[in-house]
């Protein structure tokens, strides 16, 4: 009950204070919006919302699994072998420190019109590099006497990393999932503000600003933070599944 | 001459390191009875280590060979069982689970409820009864090295190596781990190798002491226990034992006034 009700009741402290200094400021909504706002500008375009919504929603998921399976394919590749990590580390490095922003223009003109794709591969390349590097860690400061104990008895390297590396990993995988899942929000969100003629939220935005319909931008704001509060506590629930163990009690 | 069930022969083993070769073990020979215990003792990085790693079958020798039941260590085998310093147990599965894990690689014929009857049967004996559903985070060291025993124990091994299992321990609760192993001895039938650097340690469980001399390491000397049978704590305060002590002590200092030479 009180779990559900402190964050519940700051949430409407917080609206408040922010219809409170709208309206003491006597600011017009095309300076800042108040949630009073909001709400009408939601309703008129409910049906959009859903909509996009969804496109904004389904392509993060895509891009952030295709992230999931190319940085744990390069982890175990980075994590296993020692020649491969330092061949492959500044590589990395050097791509995640291109801002990303930058590469939005370079993938919409490459593909151009397919904004599914587009989304998709921007919410790829942005999120992918924590969960690579996370997974390498985990694999290559695994203890020896770790493997000892299952070498010792003869079992394969396959078997080694089934039973021990993979669970071991976990924990710091979804750490690293977590960023990732903001990141790729991110990514999506880039492409779809950038790409004209497109679907998504950020289209939805985008098309705020054109027609200077300032509480609807301010109600694509918060549908993005509804959305992407939805997608982290999903990556935190199946932490929670996957990785509970690691957990301790806090006594 | 009696051939023993390990049988180390002109074993020399050398790491290439960064600075250069670093030879750890020179003509090392040794030989081990069935179902006897034998303690290593020697001076820090003497390569007490490696040799458990040669015997297990982890590492392959230079020079020389080891024997294993008449048969020659080139791979691990699943007649071998380890327990470290460090007890390894995995923090995502229950104790149980942790003791039944050697039962999931080695090929046996046990049906699930067997391994299990096997892992809660070894987990009473060393008085873990009750925590078969727990973490290994919610027990103290003394519990995660007995549940890691119990582990290297499980698929009922020819040979148990011990790597320092009970260093990182306090006083009282290795001295209790003395005896929980003494016990283990009596109804497990096994084969033991015990690294250590505790000289008691090493009388109060061992039939046969090595001690190591100083890198590149070979069996410096060998001392024989004539006490048969279980022994108690107090024993190793009789003057028997004093003498013992005594003796391995003089020995670990040659062993180390050799480096100090040779430095």
């Amino acid at each position: 009950m009180k779990k559900i009700a402190v964050p519940l009741i700051a949430i409407i402290i917080f609206l408040l204070f922010w219809e409170a200094l709208v309206w003491v400021n006597g600011w017009p909504n095309y300076k800042m919006a108040s949630p009073s706002d909001v709400w009408p500008a939601f309703w008129k375009f409910r049906t959009l919302f859903f909509d996009y919504g969804w496109d904004t929603l389904w392509r993060t998921v895509v891009g952030l699994m295709l992230a999931v399976v190319v940085g744990v394919g390069l982890g175990m590749i980075m994590g296993f072998s020692r020649t491969m990590r330092d061949a492959l580390y500044p590589l990395l490095v050097g791509f995640n420190a291109i801002p990303k922003a930058t590469v939005v223009p370079i993938i919409a003109l490459m593909f151009i019109g397919q904004h599914d794709l587009n989304t998709i591969l921007i919410a790829f390349m942005i999120s992918f590099f924590p969960i690579a590097v996370s997974v390498s860690i985990g694999l290559s400061t695994l203890e020896p006497e770790y493997r000892d104990i299952l070498r010792a008895l003869g079992a394969s390297k396959a078997m080694i990393f089934w039973k021990i590396a993979l669970p071991k990993t976990l924990p710091e995988f979804f750490g690293a999932l977590k960023v990732s899942v903001t990141l790729a929000f991110i990514g999506t969100n880039l492409m779809e503000i950038v790409s004209p003629h497109g679907r998504g939220l950020g289209a939805l935005f985008d098309s705020g600003k054109t027609n200077a319909d300032y509480p609807l931008m301010f109600a694509v704001l918060i549908a993005l933070a509804l959305l992407g509060i939805f997608l982290y506590y999903i990556v935190v629930a199946l932490e929670k599944v996957f990785a509970g163990w690691a957990e301790r009690e806090a006594n | 001459m009696k051939s023993g069930f390990i049988e180390i022969k002109k074993v020399s083993h050398t790491y290439q390191t960064q600075t250069g070769p670093l030879p750890v073990l020179s003509e090392l020979s040794l030989s081990i009875l069935k179902d006897s215990f034998t303690a290593v003792v020697g001076p820090s990085g003497c390569g007490k280590s490696t040799l458990t790693r040669l015997v297990a079958g982890l590492l392959r020798p230079d020079a020389g060979t080891v024997w294993l039941g008449g048969q020659k260590v080139e791979v691990p085998r699943a007649t071998v069982g380890m327990a470290f310093q460090n007890p390894v147990l995995l923090e995502w599965r229950t104790i149980l689970q942790n003791v039944m894990l050697p039962l999931e690689i080695v090929k046996n014929s046990f049906s699930v409820r067997q391994k299990k009857e096997r892992a809660t049967q070894l987990l009473s004996l060393v008085g873990l009864s009750g925590f078969e559903d727990k973490r290994p985070s919610e027990l103290s060291g003394g519990m995660r090295q007995r549940a890691s025993l119990c582990r290297a124990l499980v698929h009922k091994p020819e040979v148990l190596i011990l790597d320092e299992p009970f260093g990182a321990l306090d006083a009282f609760t290795r001295e209790d781990l003395w005896q929980v192993m003494q016990s283990l001895k009596e109804k497990e039938p096994f084969t033991g190798v015990l690294i250590t650097h505790d000289l008691r340690e090493s009388i109060f469980l061992a039939d046969q002491i090595v001690v190591l001399s100083d890198r590149p390491a070979t069996a410096q000397y060998i001392l024989d226990i004539p006490v048969k049978g279980p022994r108690s704590l107090d024993g190793l305060y009789t003057p028997e034992a004093i003498g013992m002590l005594n003796e391995l002590r003089h020995q670990i200092k040659i062993a180390q006034k050799r480096r100090d030479s040779s430095a």
